[in-house]
């Protein structure tokens, strides 16, 4: 039921076709759209982010980047447009209806599916939140076409065909996939893997409006009430600048508590590799990688993480990437910057000492380093 | 009430390994699971059919193999399952997965009663797309609940359906019409233990096993790796970094002090944002 299932190995139903062989009526589809996220008149980052990767492909196809916003009526939807245009954008397509204050499936589908059919993108990206990822599959089915998911790396081919590079069996290895002959091509991007552009303000830009033609009682599903979530209870992993985890090679849930002890002297966020959470040793929302959250800091402190690709991918925009583990073969210091070979279990006190003596503001060496 | 569960079997990832030479998958010996995230949606249909009495049938398309799987999910307690196996259906993606799946949901409709739910787990951990689930609600036009923490209030007799649905900033409560689709939340609930006389029933239980044709499918060509609009054209193992790690000497004094040198060196200006991050600000 997945990308992974697909073999690169013909099967007996036949080849498809590896060629790019676009119909007529495809050669229509120009130019690249970010589908611009909000809820409740906050714009998603990821959005932003999307945006940085989209101007670089279209600056290669030489077309425009558009942004789609959809959302309810007023000012939130109307300044996410004018925002879009500071992060790259060149054309702002708004659907804006009171109807879209929350976000709906059914809805949200409508809006953008109609929106894609009118002015036809051939490329349209989607963060892989869970409003994306339950946006994008169903806009893709509507449309027939291709959706690649959770994409690590985004870019152009000769042909002008959209390669999208995503982890394939379970994290362990990395694949490039193409949506040749059907438009537009999907892809979603998870929060914090593309970097976030420079915003720069530019108030020019195109904005184009499209209606909804919706009623509320063609709508079936109806929001009895939202729940928002209080900032104390939420891990601020993804936007931390400092980040320390932990990997099975802690060897018990008990010395999970060293590296939450160096975390709090570093004022860091603290968090953890997949196996700890299928453990039970941590919460699933530390955890870092494909399948929890990736994360940019500027110092990223791996103890025990041996740095499965799964892992990787959750960890390579960090500015310095430091190593703990035992065993030299481990592929983490294939990515890591520093590396360092000894057992985190006795590391991790020393460090969290030293780090605690150098950082406390009676420190003397401090400046002299 | 009559519900559908569709689970995938996958390779127990946490026993995948790479070779270490030639950087290919050793697929030799690596178990198979019920995909974990698809048991917290069996657990849901279970649960369902326990308060509002009818039955649960489990789906999955695999090869046949996946048998294991469906006789798994049995000794929980689900009443049938369903095997969707044919050559046709190798090398799908997620939109030709859920054309397959969807005409095997219409096959079960008619066959055994048109389902008011369907259940998927959020997402596979070796696909990790999350797309399946509102690919098939799409193609059967089911009205979809995608990352359901909970189920609430269901009125048999209206049709409705109330659920908490996790979104990015904090959870929704919907309320909507069945028939629909559900992809589960991990940790919304836990697997129950299946009992003895369940055990016995699953594994003396025929699976019922459909080809294409058997579940209606009209048109082959819209399943399997022909009926994908996505092609995977290069498999690859990520390359080291050009630059090698610098890696601290242990046998020295303290390589405590010596690695935060060298994190102080490359990063010249953290000091000061990790005394001011340190205290708190």
């Amino acid at each position: 039921m997945s990308e992974a299932t697909k073999k690169p190995a013909a099967p007996a139903s036949g080849r498809a076709s590896t060629k790019k062989e676009l119909a007529e009526h495809f050669k229509a589809y120009k130019h690249v759209w970010v589908f611009v996220e909000q809820e409740r008149g906050q714009v998603h980052p990821v959005s932003w982010e999307l945006m940085g990767a989209g101007r670089r492909l279209a600056d290669k196809l030489k077309v425009d980047l558009a942004a789609v916003v959809i959302g309810p009526e007023g000012d939130a939807t109307q300044r996410a447009a004018a925002e879009s245009f500071c992060y790259g954008a060149d054309i702002a397509y708004v659907v804006a209806d009171d109807l879209l204050t929350d976000y709906r499936n059914e809805s949200y589908t409508k809006a953008l599916t109609d929106v894609v059919n009118t002015f036809k993108p051939e490329i349209l990206l989607l963060g892989a939140t869970t409003l994306g990822r339950d946006l994008a599959g169903s806009v893709a089915t509507t449309l027939l076409t291709g959706l690649t998911a959770d994409c690590t790396d985004l870019d152009v081919d000769a042909d002008g065909s959209l390669a999208a590079t995503r982890p394939t069996f379970g994290g362990s290895l990395l694949c490039t996939i193409y949506t040749l002959n059907f438009r537009p091509q999907m892809a979603t991007v998870r929060p914090r893997v593309m970097s976030m552009p420079v915003r720069v303000a530019r108030p020019v830009g195109r904005v184009v409006t499209h209606p909804l033609g919706l009623v509320e009682d063609d709508i079936v599903t109806k929001i009895l009430s939202f729940l928002p979530d209080r900032d104390s209870t939420k891990s601020n992993l993804a936007y931390a600048d400092v980040v320390v985890a932990g990997g099975l090679g802690l060897g018990s849930p008990e010395n999970f508590q060293l590296v939450r002890q160096l975390a709090s002297v570093l004022g860091a966020e603290f968090g953890c590799s997949r196996p700890l959470v299928q453990k039970g040793w941590a919460s699933s929302d530390r955890q870092i990688g494909q399948t929890g959250k990736t994360i940019r800091p500027r110092l990223y402190i791996a103890a025990g993480i041996s740095g499965a690709i799964q892992h990787r991918v959750g960890v390579e925009g960090a500015d310095l990437i430091v190593a703990i583990n035992t065993d030299k073969n481990a592929p983490i210091f294939e990515f890591a910057h520093i590396g360092i070979i000894t057992d985190a279990i006795r590391l991790l006190p020393a460090l969290t000492e030293a780090f605690r003596a150098r950082l406390s503001p009676h420190s003397r060496d401090r400046i002299a380093s | 009430m009559h519900i559908v569960v569709c689970i995938k079997q996958v390779p127990d990832s946490a026993q995948i390994r790479v070779h270490p030479v030639t950087n290919t998958i050793m697929r030799q010996g690596v178990p198979t699971i019920i995909n974990p995230y698809d048991l917290f949606a069996i657990e849901a249909a279970l649960a369902l059919r326990d308060k509002q009495g009818g039955e649960v049938t489990i789906l999955t398309m695999g090869p046949p193999s996946a048998e294991d799987s469906l006789r798994k999910a049995l000794t929980y307690g689900a009443d049938r399952a369903v095997l969707l196996t044919d050559r046709f259906f190798a090398g799908a993606d997620t939109l030709a997965t859920s054309y397959a799946l969807a005409a095997a949901i219409r096959k079960i409709g008619e066959t055994y009663g048109t389902p008011d739910i369907v259940f998927t787990g959020k997402q596979t951990i070796d696909g990790d797309t999350a797309q399946v689930g509102p690919g098939i609600a799409k193609r059967i036009g089911l009205l979809q609940l995608t990352y359901v923490a909970k189920i609430g209030d269901i009125n048999l007799s209206a049709k409705t359906i109330e659920v908490e649905r996790r979104s990015e900033g904090g959870v929704q409560v919907l309320r909507t019409k069945m028939p629909c689709l559900i992809t589960m939340l991990e940790a919304s609930n836990e697997i129950r233990r299946g009992d003895m006389a369940s055990a016995l029933r699953a594994a003396r239980a025929e699976i019922v096993r459909w080809s294409a044709q058997d579940a209606g499918v009209e048109d082959i060509s819209k399943c399997g790796l022909r009926g994908s609009p996505t092609i995977v054209k290069r498999v690859f193992a990520p390359t080291a970094r050009a630059e090698k790690a610098t890696m601290i000497d242990v046998a020295g004094g303290s390589p405590a002090d010596a690695l935060i040198s060298a994190i102080l060196k490359r990063q010249t200006n953290l000091e000061a944002d990790l005394v001011a991050l340190a205290r708190g600000f």
